[in-house]
């Protein structure tokens, strides 16, 4: 760590692991509820379920990327943030918000609509607070002695992301319109914007941990973020299928989402590329695991489990059902949750000055969580495989579906539990880093590299 | 071999050439592709408060509606014809909330213009054109 303004990323870091606990607790209510036991149906009935684990996801994703450009952009721009005071008020603001929303789907506050469930008049806040953000992140850069390439993609990404939300926050009375802008957030969030963020925080992974040259990754990252774009923009087409839109989707959609997964193939190949191009390897040996899961579950979750169903004769089936839940799940914990992970890992030996690079806690943390989330994926193709079979080609009604998928159910329980393990091993590691100090202020990040024979 | 500057025009030039044809179709599909297909012209008053209260009861939260939403709760984009409208009347206005098979639904207490408006709005839905979707259930079988 450089500078005293960047020990802000904790809160954020803090509150993202907070955030994905009670996430899980409201998978678990929702995993039993398929079984059969709703025991909560009175209090936390499923539609409240569904809603807070959702957006608790999409707030600690979001918190994650916050702490990760509080922590990047000073250190790229090579000064102080511009004002660690706003910064402190923007994390408290956006996190009582956050509470507000969860809270509100308790008494039955909502907007109605998946991934954005959060209610309007909350809309107005999220967006002043967004705009706190990024004005404190754009001013820390443009004021700053350098302005990099990755500093810019993970600025243009958390810029777009922002102006994205718009379009989500107007009402539209024709359900179908509706449906179609919601697209335009939450589509070109997860396989547009994100993806540049994605794509900045990577690079500046690499750029520390492999010590490649920085003009090269930086080339690759333009090439990666350009092939997202050319894929992921008309690719949304993948959504206007069957929602009211025109034929024309079909093909198109078809074509340009089967070429998601190539963007998310260059990731891959770009960070493994560049992990065995390193010259140097920097000691710590978690945060480049998790850097170059990313690269690789990403591809696999988002990528090859988006492209299993986005063929519209295939999608014609699969659509609405817990197929896309198989791949809903993979495609969040690869490419974002393990990103912010990784960030994580990267930079709390960093802000503490406790260098714990590679101990046993967190190896297991990592192998822990993703073997049980590749359990949880297997599951939800099973039940999902099951539903497509049985409702849409065999015709049983949904309940008579339901009853037979609720063995499913219980491994992803089982599966779950592995994961939540592994989670729980991650944020124990996490609070033994304690707090960030001010004697971790170094004038040089890059110290710990080691020199090794290529 | 490629240079960082042509790296960039690559990504910039890219992005702005695919992002003006999705703004083009997008355009087509507002003005033309959705309205021919939702016929905005039958939303009524009552449909729109079927709509609103589709929305505000987060529906979305457990069934779903042209294949989006979650997936506790049975799809409802053809439920007008599937089911009928006093099927969903008996549904909505269950007294101690819908129960099927066990599985329970949110008890609400709809006035009997809300139930009109929730069965209005499904009707809307029923006639909407979804290229084809949900698809009728066949099973496999040789000639």
């Amino acid at each position: 760590m450089k500078f005293r303004s960047q020990k802000i990323a904790y809160n954020f870091f803090a509150l993202s692991m907070l955030l994905i606990l009670l996430q899980i607790t409201y998978g678990f209510i929702m995993a039993f509820a398929h079984m059969g036991y709703d025991g909560l149906h009175e209090w936390i009935p499923f539609n409240t379920a569904t809603a807070t684990h959702k957006n608790l996801l999409v707030v600690w994703i979001l918190s994650g990327f916050m702490g990760a450009a509080y922590y990047i952009i000073p250190d790229e721009a090579d000064r102080e943030l511009v004002s660690p005071f706003w910064a402190k008020i923007q994390f408290w603001t956006f996190a009582i918000v956050g509470v507000i929303a969860v809270a509100g789907f308790h008494m039955g506050w909502f907007e109605g609509r998946k991934f954005l469930e959060i209610p309007r008049p909350l809309d107005y806040l999220v967006a002043l607070n967004v705009v706190l953000f990024l004005v404190l992140i754009l001013f820390t850069l443009l004021k700053g002695k350098k302005q990099t390439t990755t500093a810019w993609v993970l600025s243009m990404g958390l810029v777009f992301a922002a102006l994205l939300y718009l379009p989500g926050m107007i009402y539209f009375e024709n359900l179908a319109v509706d449906s179609f802008f919601r697209w335009w957030v939450v589509h070109l969030w997860v396989e547009g914007v994100w993806e540049l963020i994605m794509g900045g925080i990577l690079s500046y992974l690499l750029i520390r941990l492999t010590g490649v040259d920085r003009e090269v990754i930086e080339k690759w990252l333009y090439v990666i973020v350009g092939l997202t774009f050319l894929s992921g923009i008309l690719g949304t087409g993948h959504h206007y299928y069957y929602t009211g839109g025109p034929d024309y989707w079909l093909m198109i959609g078809g074509i340009f989402s089967s070429l998601e997964p190539l963007a998310f193939l260059g990731m891959t190949a770009f960070a493994v590329q560049m992990y065995r191009k390193g010259n140097k390897k920097h000691p710590n040996k978690l945060a480049l695991f998790w850097t170059l899961n990313t690269a690789i579950l990403s591809f696999l979750g988002a990528g090859l489990l988006g492209l299993a169903h986005t063929l519209p004769q295939v999608n014609l089936y699969t659509h609405g059902t817990l197929v896309t839940a198989m791949h809903g799940h993979l495609a969040f914990w690869g490419a974002y949750g393990s990103l912010v992970f990784a960030i994580i890992s990267y930079a709390m030996p960093q802000m503490t000055g406790r260098k714990i690079y590679d101990n046993q806690i967190g190896n297991l943390a990592f192998w822990i969580t993703n073997i049980g989330m590749l359990g949880m994926t297997t599951a939800f193709a099973a039940a999902g495989v099951s539903q497509v079979t049985l409702e849409r080609i065999a015709g049983y009604e949904y309940m008579e579906a339901a009853k037979v998928m609720q063995p499913h159910f219980f491994v992803l329980i089982i599966a779950a539990t592995v994961f939540t393990t592994g989670i729980c091993l991650y944020i124990w590691n996490f609070i033994k880093f304690g707090k960030p100090v001010d004697e971790a202020i170094r004038t040089e990040d890059d110290s710990a590299f080691q020199a090794v024979t290529a | 071999m490629l240079s960082k500057k042509q790296a960039k025009t690559f990504f910039l030039g890219g992005t702005a050439l695919f992002f003006l044809i999705f703004l083009a179709l997008s355009i087509h599909s507002l003005k033309v592709g959705i309205p021919e297909n939702t016929h905005p012209e039958k939303m009524t008053e009552q449909v729109e408060l079927g709509r609103y209260l589709w929305d505000k009861n987060n529906c979305m939260g457990c069934h779903t509606i042209m294949g989006e939403g979650a997936y506790y709760a049975p799809e409802l984009t053809r439920v007008y014809s599937r089911k009928g409208p006093d099927y969903i009347k008996a549904v909505l206005t269950a007294p101690d909330g819908w129960q099927p098979r066990g599985r329970k639904m949110v008890k609400y207490n709809f006035s009997d213009e809300e139930v009109e408006g929730l069965i209005a709005f499904f009707q809307w839905m029923n006639e909407a054109y979804l290229n084809g979707f949900p698809p009728k259930p066949q099973l496999y079988r040789p000639e």
